[in-house]
């Protein structure tokens, strides 16, 4: 008998970097440009009249105080592209997974192998992000670079939650407009992205609070700026995109492995 | 005899209350080419997956290499080289990185599969073509490609699901003459179709399946010498008169099919039979003599043709 290659997602992550090297120029280009045009645009531009009538947001000019959160948002919407066309591509479109399949390796290497690719990207993204930040001064707090591993941290826990729901979608005709209108478009206004979070009112503020983008948000602010939160919050911001991880995860590895075997 | 590499035992495989493989029994020898001749939906791809230790049974045995699929999965798909049904490459890269990512799955090293791509594309005849995307291929092409990527590692099993569906007539060829070449080179094939002339000339021996059962086993000729005669007559009377006109021919030959378009006559001389019922005066409007094959086997068997 053949000996099966240990750690087989490392097969899968190379063929995942194989298959982005063809869309390299559009994933560094999306990189620093996404930051540059929104910080430039609503920072500087809107911030300047937001700071003009009320001196800032939470003692800081407005782009200090956006700019976490787009950072957050980037490295959130970069994960959920990578993992759910991916997913969507083998399962559905080219059905790659199924030939992966054919070989030793199974449905945890698939998910596990995707989802390291995915981390690559993230990490891209977030460096670039904090790149461009830095540029726009708008780093306060002598950790800030504590930002990435927590912008890092934001994208994996999005990442692997959507690996899982991808994994189960059998049918793709609503799920971009059920993505879009029910998941990203609340996330992203309703977490505390353009406004602190206690300026909503009560009956929608719970969006935020079950939000990855809200807590990585809160987050980042602490880092860059020293947003004041107790330390006991930081930790459940921590703890809350660590959890989304392992469960995010475990459930997909779940659904690949139980959607091959059929 | 030589060494088993399949064998299947009362292999049972039940989807909620729908039974698509029922209790079959099969072996696969080494070297030989194996088929699985049945209509869509007989449970063929099903068997092909548990084969493929892709899909577990429900009831039954089944080893492959010696070893439980349901253990040993892992180890066991190390050996298949597997061509499904649809063909599933990454359509955004090129044919040589198709069949190095392939290999990469396996674990293999980069320099073996390097050293093996020339090979595996001049097999396909797509040398021409080994920086192209996938996207750009034609079906027949693409199909090729799938066999070369599924023979990267090397396998001892080749598992081909309906490998030449939805190809045209030479399209088709070419790549029954590429599997003819692995047959000669002693590859082992278990192949999967509802084509009776793909079975006549891939298969050395074959099961016949009908809604998950076995009904037949043997050779293509063993199988047309048992269940049919040496010659079959088609005659076309017009689709209302078949049944009717179709009594007078019972004495005629040896057996009779009506089919909605036209009547099968089974005959050990087909010619003769025509004569005879051209001088009762009965005058079809068109007719032809041709040999029994395995659609004739199969339609004794069942009573339907393979492809409705």
């Amino acid at each position: 008998m053949r000996k099966v290659a240990p750690a087989g997602s490392r097969l899968v992550l190379e063929a995942r970097l194989t298959n982005m090297k063809k869309f390299a120029t559009i994933i560094f280009m999306y990189s620093f440009a996404n930051p540059l045009l929104y910080l430039l645009a609503i920072g500087a531009g809107v911030g300047t009249l937001i700071n003009r009538s009320s001196g800032g947001i939470d003692g800081v000019p407005y782009l200090v105080f956006l700019a976490p959160a787009l950072l957050a948002n980037a490295a959130i919407q970069g994960s959920m592209d990578e993992t759910i066309f991916p997913t969507l591509g083998g399962f559905l479109w080219n059905k790659t997974f199924y030939g992966m399949n054919a070989t030793p390796l199974g449905g945890r290497q698939i998910a596990l192998g995707v989802y390291w690719a995915a981390l690559v990207r993230n990490v891209l993204t977030v460096v670039s992000y904090y790149l461009v930040m830095m540029a726009f001064g708008v780093l306060k707090a002598p950790h800030a670079w504590l930002a990435i591993p927590a912008g890092i941290l934001a994208g994996a826990a999005f990442g692997a939650v959507m690996l899982a729901f991808a994994g189960n979608v059998k049918n793709e005709d609503h799920f971009f407009t059920f993505v879009g209108r029910f998941i990203i478009q609340p996330m992203f206004f309703l977490s505390g992205t353009f406004f602190p979070l206690d300026s909503i009112p009560l009956y929608l503020r719970w969006i935020g609070w079950i939000s990855p983008l809200w807590h990585a948000t809160d987050l980042g602010r602490y880092l860059t700026y020293g947003h004041d939160i107790p330390i006991s919050l930081v930790w459940i911001h921590i703890l809350f995109l660590v959890a989304m991880i392992v469960v995010g995860l475990n459930l997909a590895i779940r659904a690949f492995e139980k959607r091959l075997a059929k | 005899m030589s060494e088993e590499l399949i064998v299947a035992r009362g292999l049972t495989k039940k989807f909620g209350d729908f039974t698509a493989v029922d209790g079959i029994d099969f072996s696969v020898y080494r070297g030989e080419s194996f088929g699985l001749l049945g209509p869509n939906g007989a449970g063929k791809s099903t068997t092909m997956r548990i084969i493929g230790a892709t899909s577990q049974r429900t009831s039954g045995d089944i080893t492959i290499l010696g070893k439980d699929p349901e253990k040993f999965g892992p180890q066991i798909r190390a050996h298949l080289g597997v061509i499904p049904q649809k063909d599933n490459l990454d359509e955004q890269l090129t044919v040589t990185e198709n069949l190095y990512i392939y290999g990469r799955y396996f674990g293999l090293s980069p320099k073996f599969i390097k050293g093996k791509v020339d090979e595996l594309l001049e097999f396909a005849q797509l040398e021409e073509k080994r920086d192209a995307k996938v996207e750009s291929l034609s079906g027949g092409m693409k199909r090729r490609l799938t066999i070369a990527r599924a023979l990267v590692s090397e396998p001892d099993i080749l598992m081909l699901d309906e490998p030449t569906t939805g190809l045209d007539p030479q399209a088709r060829h070419i790549l029954w003459d590429r599997l003819f070449r692995l047959k000669e080179k002693g590859v082992t094939l278990v192949i999967t179709t509802h084509f009776m002339d793909e079975a006549e000339q891939l298969c050395e021996r074959l099961i016949v399946i009908d809604r998950g059962k076995i009904m037949a086993e043997g050779s293509p000729t063993d199988l047309i010498k048992r269940y049919s005669s040496k010659e079959v007559l088609e005659v076309r009377f017009g689709s209302e008169k078949n049944e009717e006109i179709a009594e007078k021919l019972k004495d005629k030959c040896e057996r009779l099919e009506v089919l909605p378009d036209r009547i099968l006559l089974y005959a050990e001389d087909a010619e003769q039979s025509l004569e005879e019922i051209m001088k009762s005066g009965m005058h079809p409007k068109t007719s032809l003599v041709r040999r029994s094959s395995l659609e004739d086997v199969f339609l004794r068997l069942t009573g339907r043709t393979l492809v409705e």
